[in-house]
């Protein structure tokens, strides 16, 4: 299969499981992992790239309500990704959903791709926003979950995907604040736990929000269901965030 | 101009849907009314400058037309990469609105003095830059901003001219010494200072509230030799249009504005006007000095 699942330290039963479920079919569409390996084109993939695919195809396949033939429809779900390093997964899971054509993938990041490093949202459809800089998804989903409110737009749910180092970011606690004392309920938060904050969250990357009045779910970032359970595990009052705990970062 | 800016947004927040406000604390109880009837468009989200500009790239990525609010510190420098990446990357565009200009609040010292504002939006792509002269002239420009679908910097003062102007950003010319003049073009509310200090001066003298875009076409009709900007903020700030607009020509540029040294004094800001020579005794000064020494 060629994933480098062995590189995040998985146990030999999650690593088949993991490249198992990779390689299962979006929607009946395109499997994964070859879009995958396509992007990869034999370079190394850090293992956040691993780290965060799980949690993009259970968001692609069982939770997002978006289409790849209308990704303008204002009552969307909307997804921004905003630890946007965390692209190679991105990519190959808006491929296989058919957002773009696979042949995108080939020579990614090269001078006529428009597949950058990071995501470009006037590049890419399916892309909600560009990203890179770290501390910029949760703000922008805030304002997107406010804008959708005031429009009476009341279905769509608007998901933002972290890191836990990302939480580093101080505007991050500006959002999570507001959000949480202001019940900003239609919009979840997802955090890639993989230990990678330099000075650590002690209790966990969960306390900093439940303690503003967010729900929080921490799961095992490799389970399928379990992430399912989470991702829909908002109780339609207040903001939700699902902790995805997934093997600490290599050095 | 605050004043004309909270009643201009109150009308359009109720005349239009697709308004929404996005505060930061500073004028909220001024906006209260407003919030009472618009509580899903009128959003106060507390000090919270970073959030405050990424709400407001999140709102209109959902099609509304965000005006955000506060001191102009605040709201361009302490949040600059949220204008950056928030908005222009987004392609998400917004009405950002300040107070406070380049030292309004003279005695508060330098974390309230914003003279880099207008330079800091220059570096992004695509703005229109509004530097009203008058509290007559802030409704216009605001409703002109907001019915645009650009990100434009609406920049309020305490200070002001006598009158206000119209213009809707071309240049229009106040005095008229004549062909091949000296051309002074002063922005917002350097106008009255600029004119009592040339008065019996063979310059002409024009008038712009919307630096940017800058009225090139205006610029190239009127222009002389002698070209000598007058702007309220950061001396030097459109130094770079200017140039760019009469490269094929030869001329000489005086940038006048305010200077980048900190002066670490409080007082007034009339106080502050004089130090950094805008009023009109440091404006003949330094127009004299330019454009014929020997008349000094």
């Amino acid at each position: 299969m060629g994933f480098k699942l062995q590189a995040s330290r998985m146990t030999a039963t999650t690593t088949t499981a993991t490249i198992a479920a990779a390689a299962a079919p979006i929607d009946g569409r395109q499997p994964v992992a070859p879009l995958l390996e396509r992007i990869r084109a034999g370079r190394e993939f850090g293992t956040n790239v691993y780290s965060t695919i799980n949690v993009l195809q259970v968001l692609y396949h069982r939770v997002l309500r978006v289409d790849p033939t209308a990704v303008d429809d204002p009552d969307r779900d909307r997804f921004l990704l905003s630890k946007g390093h965390a692209v190679a997964g991105y990519y190959a899971v808006l491929a296989a959903a058919e957002f773009f054509p696979a042949d995108w993938l080939d020579d990614q990041g090269g001078p006529a791709s428009r597949l950058g490093d990071h995501p470009d949202r006037m590049l890419v459809p399916g892309v909600e926003i560009g990203s890179g800089s770290l501390g910029h998804g949760l703000g922008l989903g805030v304002g997107t979950a406010l804008g959708l409110r005031a429009q009476g737009r009341l279905e769509p749910r608007v998901y933002v995907l972290l890191g836990d180092a990302e939480l580093d970011e101080g505007s991050n606690h500006e959002a999570i604040t507001y959000a949480g004392t202001t019940g900003l309920a239609n919009l979840t938060a997802i955090v890639i736990d993989n230990a990678s904050a330099t000075h650590g969250w002690p209790g966990g990357p969960a306390a900093r929000f439940t303690v503003d009045g967010w729900t929080a779910t921490t799961v095992d970032g490799t389970d399928h269901d379990a992430l399912h359970t989470a991702l829909t595990g908002h109780d339609g009052n207040r903001p939700h965030v699902v902790v995805a705990v997934v093997d600490p970062k290599e050095d | 101009m605050r004043d004309t800016f909270v009643d201009t947004t109150t009308a359009l927040l109720a005349d239009d849907p697709r308004t929404a406000l996005v505060l930061a604390d500073i004028s909220a109880a001024l906006f209260a009314p407003a919030a009472a009837r618009h509580p899903d468009r009128v959003l106060n989200v507390g000090i919270r400058e970073q959030l405050m500009v990424g709400v407001a790239g999140g709102l209109a990525l959902t099609g509304l037309r965000p005006i955000v609010h506060t001191y102009a510190p605040f709201l361009v420098e302490r949040a600059y990469e949220q204008l950056k990446l928030d908005l222009d990357h987004q392609d998400a565009r917004a009405v950002l609105v300040s107070v406070g200009a380049s030292y309004d609040r003279a005695a508060a010292g330098r974390t309230h003095l914003s003279p880099a504002d207008v330079s800091l939006i220059d570096t992004l792509h695509g703005w229109t830059v509004h530097v009203p002269g008058h509290p007559g002239e802030v409704a216009p420009l605001l409703r002109t901003a907001v019915a645009a679908d650009t990100s434009a910097y609406l920049r309020l003062s305490v200070l002001s001219n006598e009158r206000p102007l119209g213009g809707e950003g071309a240049l229009q010319v106040v005095r008229d010494a004549g062909p091949g003049a000296p051309l002074v073009v002063a922005v917002g509310p350097t106008l009255d200072a600029a004119t009592a200090a040339l008065a019996d001066l063979p310059v002409t003298v024009a008038y712009t509230n919307r630096p940017r875009p800058f009225d090139t076409a205006g610029l190239r009709d009127r222009a002389g030799t002698d070209v000598i900007l007058v702007e309220p903020y950061l001396a030097g700030t459109s130094s770079r249009v200017v140039s760019a607009a009469l490269a094929d020509r030869p001329h000489r540029l005086l940038a006048i504005g305010v200077g980048r040294e900190e002066l670490r004094r409080y007082g007034s800001a009339d106080d502050h006007t004089h130090w950094h020579g805008l009023d009109a005794s440091g404006l003949r000064r330094s127009v004299l000095d330019f454009v014929s020494p020997a008349l000094r």
